[in-house]
C-alpha cells in the first residue's frame, strides 16, 4: 500500500513534468502541424543552463535559496525561449510550405545539431547540480510512510503556476486569441491581420520556455544529466501529447500526468528495467487505438 | 528586361548582422563560454568570441548578398520548391551506362589489391549500402518516414547471434530465415500503423526501434544483455575460416594448401556481401519498373488521388515496409558475422539517423546517390579520424541544410518515360 502511494506521489511530479514538456510538442504540431523533434533537446539544453545558472550564481557568493532559484528560472527561461526562437528561424521557416517529410528530416538534423554542439563544447562526462532544496514531509501510512520531498513538492506547484499561467495566456490574452486563431485557420487568420510568422515563433519561444521550466525543475530534484537526456524524455513528452491529444493544451496536461502515474506504477509494481519499454508500447498502443488521444478532435484528411 | 536598380542598403544590414550577433552571444554564450566542471566552471570567452564573430560576419555578408540581383536569383531558384521527379524520354540511353560493368570489375579487383584494413572499412560501407538501399525503398519510393530501421538491423545481427547460440544454425540457414524474420516483423509493425498520418508513423517506428534495443538490453537471459553475443563466420562449403577448424569441418586454407591468413574471412565476406548488394540493386530496379514501385511513388507524391483511383494503400505501404525491412535484416547478418559479435550499443537511434542521412543526403529514390552516400558517410569518418567528434555535427547540419536547399538530395531521382504504345485505338 505504502509503495503504492509513494510511487503516486512519485509519478505526479513525474507527470507534471512529462506535461509541461509536451505542452511544447502539442502547441508546435497544433499551429504548424510537425512534429518538433528537437523539442527534447531544447529541454537538454535548458538543463545545462541551469547547471551553468546556479554555477554562475554561486561564483558571484549568492547563496540564499529563493534568489538562487528565480535568478536559475529567469536566466534559464530567457535563454532557452531565445533557443526556440533561433531554432525555428533557422530550421523551419526556411522550410515553410515543403512537405511535411522535409521538416520532420530538417527537425531531426537539429536535434543531432543540438546534442553534438551540447557534447563538444561540455564535454560527454555526466554533470550534476548540488542539492538545493532537502528534507521531506512524512505520512505514516499503515506499517510503512510514504514520503514526499519538499522538492516534488516545489515541482508540483512550479508546474501548475506555469501550466496555469499558460492558460491564462492562451484564453485570456490578445497574444492568446492570436495563437488560437492562427491554430484553427492560418490563411484567415493572416487575412485578418495577424503575422502568423511571428505567431508561429512565440509558439516555439512558449514551447520553450515550458520545456525550460522542466529542464531546471527536474536538473534540481535529480542533480545528474548528460547530452543524451533529452532523446528519452522528448518521446515520452511526445506521448503524453499523443496521449492526452495533440493540439489540444489541457489534453497535454493530462496526458504528462495519467503517463507519469502509470509509468511510476509500472516501475512499482511490475518492472522498472522495463518502464521505456511500457511508455514506448503505450505510445504505439495510443497511436493505433485512438489516434486522436483523450481530448483531441480526430483529424480529417481533406484535399 | 530592363536592368533592375540594385541599391544595398548597408545599414540594415548591420543592423541585421548586430542583432544576428546578439542571438548568438545569448544562443552560445552560456554553452561554449562556460564550461561546466563540477560544481564549479572555466569560463572560455576566446573561442564564444570566435563563434560570435563569425555569425556576425556570416550574417552580414548574407544580407549584402542577398540584395545583390545575384542573391535575389539565387533565393528565388531555391524558394521554388521544385519536387517532382525527372522524366527522362523514352528510350533514353545513360551516357553512364560504361560505369556500371567498371565498377563491378574494380568492385571485384578490391579484396586482392587492398590491405585488410581497407578492405573492413569498404565491407562497413558496404553494409551501409544495402542498409541505405533498403531504407531507401521505405523513406525514399514510398514516402513513409521510417525511423526504428535500425530495428530490422538488430533483427538481423540478432538472428544470426541467437540462431546460432540457440538452434545451430550457420550464416547460411539465417542469411535467408534473418531476412524472413525482418520482413514479419516489418508486417507486424506495419499492418496497424500504415493506416496513420505520416508524422506519427515516424514517432511509431522509432518507439518500435527503442523497444527492440530495450528488449535486447534487459532480456539477459536470452540475449546476456549488454554484455552482447557472439555470432558465427560464414563458411564456404562448410569449411571454416579459422585456423583450426571444429569437428567434422576442415578449414579453408588446409584444404587448399595455402597459408592461413586471417584476411580470407574477410575477403570471402566481402565477395559474398557485393553479390547481395547487387542482387539487391538489380531487384530494386525492377521493382521500381512494376506497377507495384510506380504505386509506391504514386502513393507517395498524392495518397488521397491514389485511394481514389482503387490502390490498396495499406497493401502498397506494407510491401514498401516489408522489403525494406528484409533488406535491414540482411544487412544486420553482415554486421553480426562481420564483427563476430553483437551487443545492443550498435542499434541506437543514432545509426537510424546515419542511415536517413544516407538517404537523405543521396537523393530520395535515387540508386546511384545513395550508394555514393553511404560510402562517403562510413568511409570518410574513417579518413578524417580527428575530426570524428565533429561527424554527428556535420551530419545534422547536412540534414537541415539538404531539405532546404536539395530537398530531393544530390542525385535527383530519374525515370525513363514510356513510349506510347503503337496500337489499333486511335
Amino acid at each position: 500500500m505504502d509503495i503504492i502511494l509513494q510511487q503516486l506521489v512519485n509519478g505526479l511530479s513525474l507527470g507534471s513534468v512529462y506535461g509541461l514538456i509536451a505542452i511544447g510538442y502539442t502547441m508546435v504540431y497544433g499551429i504548424i502541424g510537425m512534429i518538433n523533434f528537437a523539442h527534447g533537446d531544447v529541454y537538454m539544453v535548458s538543463a545545462y543552463v541551469t547547471a551553468i545558472a546556479i554555477a554562475l550564481l554561486s561564483f558571484f557568493g549568492i547563496e540564499s535559496f529563493p534568489v538562487v532559484i528565480l535568478g536559475t528560472l529567469i536566466f534559464t527561461i530567457f535563454v532557452t525561449g531565445v533557443y526556440g526562437w533561433v531554432i525555428e528561424r533557422v530550421a523551419y521557416r526556411p522550410l515553410r510550405g515543403s512537405s511535411r517529410l522535409s521538416i520532420l528530416i530538417s527537425a531531426i538534423g537539429m536535434s543531432l545539431i543540438l546534442q553534438n554542439y551540447v557534447q563538444i563544447s561540455q564535454g560527454a562526462k555526466q554533470q550534476g547540480v548540488p542539492t538545493l532544496l532537502s528534507g521531506a514531509i512524512r505520512f505514516d501510512v499503515g506499517d510503512g510512510f510514504v514520503q514526499l520531498t519538499y522538492m516534488k513538492l516545489f515541482i508540483l506547484c512550479a508546474s501548475f503556476i506555469g501550466m496555469g499561467v499558460l492558460t491564462y495566456i492562451i484564453q485570456k490574452t490578445k497574444l492568446g486569441r492570436m495563437c488560437r486563431a492562427t491554430q484553427q485557420d492560418p490563411k484567415m487568420a493572416s487575412i485578418l491581420g495577424i503575422d502568423t510568422d511571428k505567431i508561429i515563433s512565440t509558439v516555439f519561444v512558449i514551447g520553450a520556455t515550458m520545456a525550460a521550466l522542466a529542464g531546471v525543475l527536474v536538473t534540481l530534484d535529480y542533480g545528474g544529466f548528460d547530452f543524451y537526456v533529452g532523446f528519452i524524455i522528448g518521446i515520452k513528452a511526445f506521448t503524453a501529447a499523443v496521449l492526452g491529444g495533440i493540439g489540444s493544451l489541457p489534453g497535454a496536461m493530462l496526458g504528462g500526468i495519467i503517463l507519469g502515474l502509470s509509468e511510476a506504477l509500472f516501475a512499482g509494481l511490475i518492472s522498472s528495467d522495463y518502464k521505456d519499454v511500457f511508455s514506448f508500447s503505450l505510445l504505439v498502443i495510443i497511436l493505433i487505438f485512438r489516434p486522436s488521444g483523450l481530448l483531441g478532435k480526430p483529424e480529417v484528411e481533406k484535399v | 528586361m530592363s536592368q533592375a536598380v540594385v541599391s544595398i542598403n548597408y545599414k540594415k544590414s548591420v543592423i541585421d548582422a548586430v542583432i544576428a550577433g546578439l542571438l548568438a552571444l545569448i544562443v552560445f554564450g552560456p554553452i561554449v563560454g562556460i564550461v561546466l566542471d563540477g560544481y564549479d566552471f572555466n569560463a572560455e570567452p576566446e573561442r564564444l568570441m570566435w563563434i560570435v564573430l563569425t555569425v556576425m560576419a556570416g550574417r552580414l555578408a548574407a544580407s549584402v548578398f542577398f540584395q545583390t540581383s545575384k542573391g535575389a536569383a539565387f533565393l528565388y531558384k531555391h524558394s521554388s520548391k521544385d519536387e517532382g521527379v525527372h522524366v527522362l524520354l523514352p528510350g533514353h540511353k545513360s551516357k553512364l551506362r560504361w560505369i556500371i560493368p567498371l565498377t563491378i570489375v574494380i568492385a571485384l579487383l578490391v579484396p586482392f589489391i587492398a590491405s585488410k584494413y581497407i578492405l573492413t572499412v569498404v565491407i562497413l560501407g558496404l553494409i551501409y549500402v544495402l542498409l541505405g538501399l533498403g531504407l531507401n525503398i521505405v523513406v525514399g519510393l514510398a514516402g513513409l518516414l521510417d525511423l526504428g530501421f535500425v530495428g530490422f538491423y538488430a533483427i538481423g545481427a540478432y538472428g544470426l547471434a541467437l540462431g546460432y547460440e540457440h538452434l545451430g544454425l550457420g550464416f547460411w540457414s539465417m542469411l535467408p530465415i534473418a531476412a524472413i524474420i525482418a520482413a514479419i516483423f516489418g508486417a507486424i509493425l506495419g499492418f496497424p500503423v500504415l493506416r496513420m498520418h505520416g508524422d506519427y508513423l515516424a514517432i511509431v517506428t522509432l518507439g518500435f526501434g527503442e523497444i527492440i534495443r530495450l528488449v535486447l538490453t534487459n532480456w539477459t537471459e536470452l540475449t546476456q544483455g549488454p554484455n552482447g553475443m557472439n555470432a558465427p563466420l560464414p563458411t564456404f562449403f562448410g569449411m571454416e575460416f579459422k585456423r583450426r577448424a571444429s569437428e567434422g569441418h576442415v578449414p579453408f586454407h588446409e584444404f587448399f594448401g595455402i597459408p592461413y591468413s586471417s584476411a580470407y574471412k574477410y575477403i570471402f565476406i566481402y565477395l559474398v556481401l557485393l553479390l547481395v548488394v547487387l542482387g539487391v540493386l538489380y531487384v530494386k530496379k525492377r521493382l521500381t519498373k512494376m506497377p507495384i514501385g510506380r504505386a509506391w511513388e504514386a502513393l507517395r507524391e498524392d495518397e488521397i488521388a491514389c485511394r481514389s483511383l482503387g490502390l490498396n494503400h495499406v497493401l502498397v505501404k506494407l510491401s514498401a515496409f516489408m522489403i525494406g525491412a528484409s533488406t535491414g535484416g540482411l544487412a544486420g547478418v553482415f554486421f553480426a558475422t562481420y564483427q563476430g559479435f553483437v551487443n545492443p550499443s550498435s542499434f541506437t537511434f543514432f545509426e537510424s539517423a546515419l542511415i536517413l542521412a544516407i538517404v537523405v543526403l543521396g537523393g530520395m529514390g535515387s540508386t546511384l546517390g545513395v550508394v555514393i552516400a553511404a560510402f562517403v558517410l562510413t568511409v570518410a569518418p574513417e579518413l578524417l579520424r580527428e575530426f570524428a567528434d565533429y561527424r554527428v555535427l556535420a551530419f545534422g547540419m547536412l540534414m537541415v541544410l539538404m531539405m532546404i536547399w536539395k530537398p530531393r538530395g544530390l542525385v535527383r531521382m530519374t525515370r525513363t518515360g514510356v513510349e506510347q504504345r503503337e496500337g489499333n485505338v486511335k
